[in-house]
């Protein structure tokens, strides 16, 4: 799968969609391979305060279990409710409908600490190799 | 050595392959000064009989063919037969823990049918594989209601069996956790008024045991409602299931937790027993301990498998939901053919036959003269005030062979004198006459 | 390969059965209570109606029979070590001895209640301490206590032990560290006792990373938790520097004493700097595992902890009788009620008494001869990330198979087809791909030979067939489960079909 150029991402396997003061936070297709069959998500409520580099839920496959960490700082607005319902939609899906937050920026988004699609793509390839 | 299956010829032949020249050098990695120089001071292996014969003489030197009237989180019930006979099936006890589900089908149905018996019993959603006793089910369940609310207090009922209480204590000792007890009424139930005191939004949860360590049964209902108004779980525990044949289910309750050694599991001088815990399913993820879920296998068929591993420690380690990694799946099995055997009718009818003992015991103490000490509705315990320690009273005990009750100074020093009994199907009704005789005479 | 191949393992009748549940119609029973003698109590008068339950909706009514064939038939669809080879690494599935299950039934034992009076227990107490002073002998410490329920919960204990031990020195100390070869019930144990766990690294040879190790050992520092020998199976050589980086610093070492089977007889931890160790009694000492419990955790310690142990301890009074002892005032307090597994203990001290000192250090050296002959025959085939000399189990990995896209996971199904209990798959977590084999003393030569000869064809059919490897088992009664389901929408009860 290649990774959409729109989005942006994270070196712990977060991708976001930027849109003004708004960012939707998913994890990746690699993120999703690594763990395998999602069976369970757990994730901040709305209104929930998100902080740039924090946990802020976690993801479980059988036998793994793996944090999410925001990449962005700010209130949550919207959660992927249905996501939480079909956990399984993070395997088939990863960067469109398995969104999994919305959240209202109160600091600019880290630009310099978050991967281009390209970037993204020749970190995963380093990560793999070593 | 009759359990090792190698002749010497084979043991050389094996070092020889290896590149040994010796047995010591198979234990070269161990530096010199760390190996024992001497055998260890045990003396030599025994025959079979030799071992017989030592635990003979120390089962010789126990209490023998007595009536015993202690119960205080024993419980003498008679085991049915089909019991022992199955869990010696040795595909049984000589397996483990349930890794690898193709082959361990027969464990983890039983669990299955276990974990369902206790929803059934309890009155709960969801219920685990079984963990240590009882006792340590009471932590277990406090830090669930824990990590399901974030609160850091817990409200503890007096009458809570002592023992557990000191295990809870000892758990909690390094969480930052407050404990605070709620003291018993004249019924011998729950000091409501009490509760309601201390009842504030700090509290994480109420702890009840019903029937309690006195015997008497709680009204869990009432005390569901206060606690949870005010934002606490209730947390049930039970250390006499077999009262559940009888009891209304304690299904307000957010938890119910507690000992199903009752249920064919031998007293074994307190162990192994088998906790359980049950609770409603919105907590299922912050529960401890195994469990068994069913699921299909790649035909189709249906199979049982250990699932929502995620919780434990081999996954999340220091972040774990407890620490345990063992059940107690042979006593859990215990308990699984034990009402099996009883079913439906046959738990009511016991339940029935032990109310019908202590009413007949409680009666016989009154007629002689003494007095319960609470006023509550109780199941097979009682406590009668002011009975113990008189003249002459062991020495005759153990004339009729009886094992009296518990003196709950032990535990309660405004109690003193006043004896905990517990009578069960067990208990005749000769025995019976002959226990009040003795301890009111 | 073909089915005729496989030596140990042939087909036999696996009778289908359902859930208890499924078998219950109105009216059948399986009990008789003997005639009540004394009046019946009517529940609603002597209770209270309101106390009172409707009935028992949903449980079973079944006779004896079909209770007697429902566990007979599930009992077959399990396999125990009275089966066969149980492979499973630090789990320890050494035979269990029969006389330990006649003896542990005796009338007088099994049916003693914990609260008789000391003076009609003295045989259950004697028996405590005779174990007890068997196990001493054996770790090389000073004390013990019998009361920890199982190895996770002695490991807690020995953990409170530490805490109390360094509160009574002014500091109780924040932190733990943990080799990251450690089984996960340690960092888990170190939490519950308000302790932060650290890691530490192995080195190449699989060893506690000396330089490491002294790097984070400082003051705040309450223990090393040292399992010995590791998960590797590798004795930790440079035990005695290691002793004396934590002692130096006023730390204690906490051994995890799961695989105490490659030592028992032949060395001590109490020689070599420990301070407080856990034993499984479901490991070294041959206690049933049950299907998975109840076993025993007893926690030895150096004079050093014996004031904190939990109550009660055993005492023995000037006239010679035992009583226990509960006046301790700075004991940890209880960790569980009444005096222990009594039950799996005395298993422990039949088997014991069965061995002699002898005896024991023969089990050892088996244990330890059947592991090494067992990776000797397995090298090759298999790789082996650590290289050191090991003791009672090893660890390979599955590099070699992996690259035909076979893994640990599916090496251990298509093991189930050549008769065998898997060993202990993806573990430990310093091993990618990670086969923990141990074999215990309790395997013959022929079992062994047979178990060498399936891991290797399995090796073979990785090369030349995969897709039989990754498709087993095909032998069992049930394929693979579908544990990714049985997650997603969990189903942890029956329920009746109307519901």
């Amino acid at each position: 799968m290649s990774y959409p150029s729109n989005l942006r991402y994270s070196d712990q396997h977060e991708w976001v969609l930027l849109d003004g003061s708004v960012a939707t936070v998913g994890i990746t297709d690699h993120a999703q391979k690594q763990l395998g069959d999602i069976v369970f998500l757990e994730l901040p409520k709305v209104g929930a305060i998100v902080e740039a580099g924090k946990p802020c839920g976690t993801v479980e496959s059988v036998k793994a279990v793996s944090e999410i960490f925001s990449p962005v700082t700010g209130a949550v607005t919207e959660v992927n409710s249905a996501l939480i319902e079909s956990p399984e939609w993070i395997n088939q899906d990863p960067h469109g409908k398995s969104w999994m937050i919305r959240v209202s920026l109160s600091a600019p988004a880290p630009l310099d600490k978050l991967f281009t699609a390209a970037q993204y793509e020749e970190y995963v390839r380093q990560e793999t190799a070593s | 050595m009759r359990y090792l299956p190698k002749s010497p010829d084979e043991r050389r032949q094996m070092l020889q392959e290896i590149g040994c020249d010796s047995v010591e050098q198979l234990f070269a990695s161990i530096p010199a000064e760390v190996r024992s120089r001497n055998p260890l001071t045990l003396g030599p292996g025994q025959s079979e009989p030799e071992i017989l014969d030592y635990f003979k003489k120390r089962a010789a030197e126990n209490a023998r063919d007595v009536a015993c009237f202690l119960g205080a989180g024993a419980y003498d019930h008679y085991r049915p037969s089909v019991v022992d006979a199955m869990i010696s099936r040795s595909e049984f006890y000589t397996a483990y823990t349930p890794y690898q589900p193709e082959i361990s089908q027969g464990t983890l149905q039983a669990i299955f049918e276990f974990q369902t018996l206790m929803c059934q019993l309890t009155g709960m959603d969801v219920a685990n594989a079984s963990l240590y006793d009882g006792s340590t089910a009471l932590p277990e369940s406090v830090l669930m209601a824990i990590r399901a609310n974030g609160r850091k207090r817990v409200l503890v009922a007096r009458s809570v069996h002592p023992e557990y209480r000191q295990v809870l204590t000892t758990y909690l000792q390094h969480q930052n956790i407050a404990l605070d007890e709620v003291p018993f009424a004249e019924s011998g139930q729950l000091e409501t008024a009490a509760l309601t005191e201390r009842l504030g939004s700090d509290v994480s949860a109420v702890v009840v045991q019903s029937p309690n360590f006195f015997g008497i049964v709680e009204d869990i209902a009432a005390l569901a409602s206060r606690a949870q108004s005010a934002g606490a779980l209730l947390i049930v525990m039970v250390a006499e299931p077999v009262s559940l044949g009888i009891l209304r289910p304690p299904a307000e309750a957010d938890i119910v937790a507690g000992e199903a050694q009752s249920f064919g599991v031998p007293m074994s001088y307190g162990g192994p027993y088998v906790g359980f815990l049950a609770a409603r399913e919105k907590y299922l993820r912050s529960m401890p301990g195994r469990l068994v879920g069913q699921t299909t296998d790649a035909e189709g068929r249906r199979g049982f498998c250990l699932t929502l591993a995620t919780r434990e420690q081999h996954i999340r380690r220091e972040k774990a939901t407890s620490n345990i990694c063992t059940n107690q799946a042979l006593c859990a099995l215990m308990v699984t053919i034990f009402l099996s055997v009883y079913g439906k009718q046959g738990l009511r009818e016991l339940a029935m036959q032990n109310l019908s003992k202590s009413r007949y015991a409680a009666e016989r103490f009154r007629a002689a003269g003494a007095r319960l000490r609470f006023r509550g509705p109780y199941f097979n315990e009682l406590v009668v005030a002011g009975i113990g320690d008189r003249p002459r009273q062991q020495e005759r005990l153990r004339e009729q062979k009886i094992i009296s009750g518990l003196d709950l100074g032990r535990f309660y020093p405004e109690l003193a004198g006043d004896v905990l009994f517990c009578f069960t199907e067990t208990a005749s009704r000769e025995k019976m006459d002959q226990l009040v005789k003795i301890m009111t005479g | 390969m073909s089915d005729q191949d496989i030596q140990k393992a042939a087909r036999h009748v696996s009778q289908n059965e359902r859930l208890i549940f499924e078998l219950s119609s109105p009216g059948k029973a399986a009990y008789q209570l003997p005639p009540l003698d004394v009046p019946l109590a009517g529940p609603a008068e002597a209770l209270g109606p309101e106390y009172v339950r409707a009935e028992l909706a949903g449980f079973p009514e079944v006779s004896e029979i079909e209770v007697v064939r429902h566990f007979t038939r599930l009992s077959t669809w399990n396999y125990g070590v009275d089966t066969g080879a149980y492979l499973l690494g630090s789990c320890t599935m050494k035979y269990n001895p029969k006389i330990n299950e006649v003896v542990a039934r005796l009338d007088g034992l099994s049916n003693a209640h914990p609260c008789q009076p000391e003076s009609l227990s003295q045989g259950c107490l004697r028996i405590l301490r005779d174990l007890s002073k068997a196990l001493v002998e054996i770790v090389g410490m000073d004390a013990i206590t019998l009361q920890p329920a199982a190895g996770a919960h002695g490991e807690m204990t020995g953990m409170l032990l530490v805490r109390a031990y360094h509160e009574r020195q002014g500091n109780p100390r924040k932190k733990v560290l943990i080799p990251d070869s450690a089984h996960g019930t340690n960092p888990a144990s170190a939490a519950i006792v308000g302790y932060q766990t650290v890691s530490v690294a192995s080195n190449s040879e699989g060893t506690v990373d000396l330089v490491h190790l002294d790097r984070l050992m400082d003051e705040e520092v309450a223990a090393l938790m040292l399992t010995n020998p590791n998960t590797l199976g590798i004795f930790e050589r440079q035990i005695t520097a290691i002793g004396e980086i934590v002692h130096s610093r006023g730390g204690l070492i906490y051994m995890d004493g799961a695989n105490m089977n490659a030592l028992v007889g032949v060395s001590r931890p109490g020689d070599f700097g420990v301070d407080v160790l856990h034993l499984n009694l479901h490991k070294t000492f041959s206690t049933p595992h049950g299907g998975g419990g109840p076993g025993a955790g007893p926690v030895a310690v150096k004079k050093i902890l014996e004031p904190f142990l939990p109550v009660p301890l055993i005492r023995e009074n000037v006239d010679g009788s035992l009583a226990l002892e509960f006046d301790r005032p700075q004991t940890i307090g209880r960790v569980r009620a009444f005096c222990g597994n009594f039950g799996v203990l005395l298993r422990a001290l039949a088997y014991i008494l069965a061995n002699g000192a002898e005896g024991l250090r023969q089990s050892t050296e088996d244990a330890v001869l059947n592991s090494v002959y067992l990776r000797k025959r397995l090298e090759g085939a298999y790789d082996l990330p650590y290289r050191a000399p090991t003791l009672h189990e090893c660890v390979f990995s599955d590099k070699h198979q992996a690259r035909h896209g076979v893994h640990t996971g599916d090496i251990a199904k298509r093991l189930i087809d050549y008769g065998f209990h898997p060993y202990t798959v993806s573990f430990p977590l310093i091993v990618s791909g990670a086969l923990m084999i141990e074999p215990t003393e309790s395997e013959s030569k022929q079992e062994l030979d047979l178990l060498a000869d399936a891991l290797l064809s399995i090796a073979r059919e990785a090369e030349q067939e995969p897709q039989t490897v990754l498709s087993a088992p095909h032998s069992t009664r049930l394929r693979r489960l579908d544990e990714v389901q049985a997650a997603r929408r969990p189903v942890l009860r029956w329920k009746p079909a109307q519901e």
